[in-house]
């Protein structure tokens, strides 16, 4: 009996470990999504570094929340060209050809990926006054990429943890009547230490210890399996997600996890045990 | 003390077990009650402890409605109660020890005190060898000896025995009755319900007579004359 009441408490916690892990992916692919998003603004060819700048400086003021932007002038574009395809004889010859530097110069924007910011930092950039010095804004294409991402996310979190409350009343529903089994088993002795006049406190104690008890040991099976479950799962995750590592995660938030756990579990138990223990003091 | 007061009970549909009944217990009393089986005596116990409401009719306990009274309240005045239930009403998980030593940690005492007062009681019981049985590891008489230790080992204000001696040979029955005596010279109250008519008769005291649901006699030095 106390090791079904274990068992699913097991169950429950590993769930809400479970989402824990979830939520760290969820938040690496958001913030790496998000690294990948940027606004390229190209000036007309002939506009004075002084103008883009003016332009920058615009920017920074009346849109605080982007995280970076730079200048990169005509020369560099070229400069970065070249080196990128330094042994590429083909292209190096058509842009001698073209004699002429074709590259524009332009101020590349690096933003937090909230599509808000984006219209935002369009308005500023589509003032009249800007009109003759910018060529053209390259976003507009990458704008519906982001807002599905953006919208994606945000239906599998809302979605994500609407299944998890459910899930989670779900198992503390069973959890509940497990415990009940456990001390329905004892609904005479209960009614035999009231007989003899002891105090609720009295009689509960000791369940409520129990229900503390199971709480802590299905903590213990459950860290150990959280733990393994991310050392082994770490390496194949990897491969799908260069740069996380579960395993690591599961470090920098061990503590966390464990208040997670211990406080899930323990909770659940103590929880669990007063309220069925109330039942039979009334009587 | 213990006050009835126009007790009426009735179990559902339709079994009238007491009806209309009054009488005082005061303090320091010796009351026995008797009546054929079935006549209502467990009925009658189990109402001064709370554990069945009258139909109508109050039962008072110093001045206070067992029936009105809170939770709180209610296991105050059973932890001035010794009682010797019919069924033993053991603690089936706990040694004889245990079960001694609860009552004990219920109202409060210290373990040098529970270390010291156990093994006393149940060296008079008895079951001193017992000590570390389980109650299904005993006799009937055993096991109504451990509850008769149980109740005693706190000094109780009231004793309420049910049937105490049902179980147990003429010389237990002796020794148990001469500790509620003994008990009862000490100043406490003790209500004893009883088959047992050579008792009643050495007795010589109060005597509660129940039949068909009625009191019908209420004697200051009674005898057992059904
Ligand atoms: N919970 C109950 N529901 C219905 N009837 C009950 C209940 N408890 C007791 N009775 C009935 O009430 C009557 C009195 O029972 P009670 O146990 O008080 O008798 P008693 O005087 O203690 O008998 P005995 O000497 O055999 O112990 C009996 O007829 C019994 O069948
Ligand atoms: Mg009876």
């Amino acid at each position: 009996m106390s090791v079904a009441a274990i068992f699913v408490l097991v169950i429950t916690i590993s769930l809400l470990t479970g989402l824990f892990f979830l939520h760290g992916v969820n938040t690496f692919l958001i913030k790496t999504i998000q690294e990948k998003i940027d606004i390229t603004a190209y000036f007309t060819s002939d506009v004075l570094e002084q103008n883009i700048l003016q332009v920058k400086d615009e920017l920074i003021k009346d849109a605080p929340a982007i995280k970076s932007i730079e200048y990169v002038s005509k020369e560099d574009a070229l400069k970065v060209f070249n080196e990128k395809h330094a042994d590429n004889s083909v292209l190096s010859k058509a842009l001698t050809e073209v004699g002429d530097n074709p590259f524009l110069p332009a101020l590349n924007i690096r933003t937090s990926g909230d599509p808000a910011q984006y219209q935002e930092i369009a308005n500023i950039l589509n003032q009249p006054q800007f009109n003759d010095l910018i060529e053209k804004i390259d976003f507009s294409q990458k704008k519906d990429t982001i807002e599905k991402v953006f919208s994606i996310t945000s239906i599998v979190n809302r979605f994500g943890l609407a299944l998890a409350i459910l899930l989670i009343l779900v198992v503390i529903l069973v959890v509940f009547n497990t415990i009940k089994l456990v001390i329905d088993a004892s609904k005479d002795e209960i009614a035999t230490q009231r007989l003899v006049g002891a105090s609720s406190w009295f009689v509960r104690a000791p369940f409520v210890i129990e229900g503390a008890l199971f709480g802590a040991i299905s903590f213990v099976i459950c860290f150990l399996i959280a733990g393994l479950t991310a050392y082994f799962l770490a390496p194949t995750l990897a491969i799908i997600m260069p740069g996380f590592n579960l395993f690591i995660y599961f470090l920098q938030n061990m503590l966390l996890i464990i208040l997670i756990q211990l406080g899930g579990g323990v909770a659940l138990g103590v929880v669990s045990s007063f309220i069925v223990i109330r039942k039979y003091l009334k009587a | 003390m213990i006050k009835f007061e126009n007790v009426t009970k009735i179990y559902l549909p339709d079994v009238t077990v007491l009806d209309d009944v009054s009488f005082e217990i005061a303090e320091g009393e010796f009351v026995s009650i008797v009546g054929k089986s079935g006549a209502g005596k467990t009925t009658l116990i189990r109402m001064i402890l709370g554990l069945e409401t009258p139909t109508t009719g109050h039962v008072f306990f110093n001045g206070q409605d067992i029936a009105k009274i809170d939770s709180v309240e209610l296991q105050k005045i059973r932890r001035r109660i010794g009682g010797i239930y019919q069924d033993y009403k053991l603690l089936p998980t706990k040694t004889v020890f245990e079960n001694v030593a609860y009552i004990m940690e219920v109202n409060g005492r210290d373990n040098e005190e529970i270390e010291q007062e156990v093994p006393k009681v149940l060296e008079v019981i008895g079951l001193k060898d017992k000590t570390n049985n389980f109650p299904d590891q005993l006799s009937g008489g055993e096991q109504q000896r451990l509850a008769v230790a149980r109740a005693l080992v706190n000094y109780p204000d009231v004793i309420i025995a049910d049937e105490p001696t049902g179980n147990l040979d003429p010389y237990n029955a002796y020794e148990v009755l001469s500790l509620l005596e003994k008990i009862n010279k000490a100043g406490k109250t003790v209500i004893l319900s009883t088959h047992d008519r050579e008792m009643i008769n050495k007795l010589g005291k109060r005597v509660i007579t129940i039949e068909n649901g009625k009191i019908i006699r209420d004697e200051a030095k009674g005898k057992f004359l059904i």
